[in-house]
């Protein structure tokens, strides 16, 4: 007798959103044979935004984990970059190899900071930046808020470095969105947000509540050093101030309340969305802040669930299933 | 009850326990919420605990279920020393407990609140599916298998939370007020229920105010106050015990 139900994780649907990324990616893993240098390097800043609103939304989104001190691993990711090249590691090798070190790095800091419950764990994530942000300036090599530039850039031809500097953005923003899409669709995915929803009621059904929070806070720290890496090779000089500062928080709260928090698509639409606004209007100087923060308040008291999130409550849209299904066969009257 | 499972159950209450307590204590700060409680749970075995509000019988539950450190005594599972053992630590053990105010996964349907349980409670990924299917199919609640848990209604998030505990593969299960303010209908069911965990061989602690309820099920009863057990034993003896009557009446009846 086969199973009396099944247990759907994909659909139609599905699959094909899944082909055209696929698609898609592939399309821009040729830009550099069609795409114009100005393409490239707006792509690199488009890539940046993404690896920040996916890992911050799978940290705040998904485990209730509301940092606001992502800068701390987004700066550190560039400085590692700085110290490495000037330690003589190849400079496309070194942010991979920062970005990794950073990860590793954030592993005892995960152990002071996911002690500290809601409210404290934000504050005192924005303290660790800040922290990190003063202790960086301390480096001589770094000329306190003058800064350095990743000077290892200028042996390359400007063609060329823009290539690869697009491909590892590309690479790590595909990377951070398909591993996420991994760990969603594990048992950790449903272990997060049992966290999330009530942390005492998960412990007590043997969910690691400690581990699982520590695989998602590193994982955050890995993507917010990878896009800190890719904006130090996309802009060469690195100021601390500018790294360590709060406005990529307050960016990436905007792309992840606006797209839909805790919905996996919203992160992608918010940073997309944020990206257009950006493209289009940050010629507006001061306009452009001013619509920036009008179009925060208007999705914050009319769409508070974000644009995905409204769509999928009220149409019930999806089209990456990270949950399951259960699909029953049998006429069930109860228990025998 | 059968006589053949009442024999059975007299049995079972002969054999080694499988769950212990003694001498457990627990104060919050100034306030002494639990006082010498000590007992034993036969495997298989299903106990009943009534008593005021206040008697101290959340907090047993808690400390048997590692929610907390208690302040004195210690409890052992199966022969091994639980006291100190954490919530995640006590549940792969074999000890599942529901929350008196339901604690449901919110964002999660129902299946996949059971999942969770099943798969890192239980037997572990690979088998998770099915372990969440039979849990739900035993507590009825396949129909809304695919609702988010936060759409649920008052009875439905404390069912949840026995399919969940139930998923866990509990050898005890201590259910805390699972059955408060059911129609009488609704009772009957959550009593054929809980009658089917027991069937599997799970031995149960309730804490239920409704004592015909309770009884359907309990082949012993323990009666708490004021943190402290004031009786345990035959339900119709426990029922009739004058300081049990004072407890519930404010003085004992003639």
């Amino acid at each position: 007798m086969s199973q009396p139900y099944e247990v759907e994780r994909w659909n139609t649907r599905a699959r094909i959103t899944v082909w055209a990324f696929v698609l898609g990616c592939a399309v821009l893993a040729l830009a550099p044979l069609w795409g114009s240098p100005a393409f490239l390097s707006r792509s690199v800043v488009l890539f940046v935004y993404v690896l920040l609103a996916v890992t911050w939304n799978a940290l705040a989104g998904y485990a209730g984990l509301m940092s606001v001190g992502q800068q701390a691993f987004f700066g550190l990711g560039a400085y590692f970059t700085i110290r490495l090249s000037d330690g003589g590691v190849p400079v496309f090798a070194a942010m991979a190899v920062a970005a990794g070190a950073v990860a590793l790095v954030s592993v005892p800091i995960s152990y002071v900071m996911l002690r500290l419950k809601a409210g404290e764990f934000a504050i005192g994530m924005w303290v660790l930046a800040s922290l990190l942000h003063l202790l960086v300036n301390l480096d001589p090599l770094i000329q306190g808020e003058t800064g350095i530039s990743l000077l290892a850039l200028n042996a390359f031809d400007p063609k060329t470095r823009m290539v690869v500097i697009y491909l590892f953005g590309l690479l790590s923003a595909v990377g951070v969105v398909a591993g996420m899409l991994l760990l969603l669709r594990s048992r950790f995915g449903a272990a997060l947000q049992a966290i999330r929803d009530s942390e005492e009621a998960a412990g007590s059904i043997g969910v690691p509540v400690f581990r699982t929070k520590q695989l998602v806070f590193v994982f955050a720290a890995l993507g917010a050093a990878l896009a800190g890496a890719l904006w130090l090779a996309s802009t060469v000089s690195f100021q601390p101030k500018t790294y360590f500062g709060i406005q990529w928080m307050a960016y990436t709260v905007f792309m992840v309340i606006v797209g839909g928090i805790g919905t996996f698509e919203g992160a992608l639409i918010g940073a997309v969305i944020f990206f257009v606004i950006e493209t289009l209007l940050a010629s507006f100087g001061l306009w452009y802040l001013i619509l920036l923060g009008g179009t925060a308040v208007f999705f914050a008291l009319a769409f508070p669930q974000g644009v995905w999130g409204y769509a999928r409550n009220r149409h019930g849209w999806f089209l990456l299933p990270i949950g399951r299904t259960l699909i029953t066969r049998e006429k069930t009257t109860g228990a025998e | 009850m059968t006589d053949a499972a009442e024999h059975q159950a007299i049995g079972a209450a002969r054999a080694a326990p499988i769950l212990s307590a003694r001498n457990l204590g627990k104060s919050f700060g100034a306030l002494r919420a639990m006082s010498e409680v000590t007992l034993d749970l036969a495997p298989g075995e299903a106990v009943g605990i009534v008593g005021p509000n206040g008697a101290g019988k959340s907090t047993l539950l808690a400390a048997l279920a590692g929610s907390f450190l208690p302040s004195e005594g210690t409890i052992t599972f199966d022969g091994r020393d639980i006291t100190r053992a954490g919530a995640a630590e006590v549940c792969h053990l074999g000890i599942a407990k529901t929350h008196q105010i339901p604690k449901p996964f919110d964002g999660l349907t129902v299946f996949e609140n059971v999942r969770v349980a099943a798969a890192f409670g239980g037997g572990g990924d690979h088998a998770a599916d099915e372990v969440a299917y039979d849990a739900l199919k035993l507590c009825r609640m396949l129909p809304l298998a695919n609702q988010r848990a936060e759409r649920l209604g008052l009875l439905d998030r404390k069912r949840l939370e026995v399919a969940r505990a139930l998923a866990t593969g509990p050898r005890v299960i201590l259910l805390d007020e699972v059955g408060g303010g059911l129609t009488d209908a609704e009772a009957e069911e959550l009593v054929e229920i809980i009658r089917a965990i027991r069937a599997r061989g799970t031995a149960i602690i309730w804490i239920e105010h409704i004592v015909h309820v309770l009884l359907q099920v309990a082949e012993r009863l323990i009666c708490m106050d004021a943190g402290r057990v004031i009786a345990d034993g035959d339900p119709e003896a426990v029922m009739k015990d004058p300081q049990v009557m004072e407890a519930y009446l404010g003085h004992s009846v003639e």
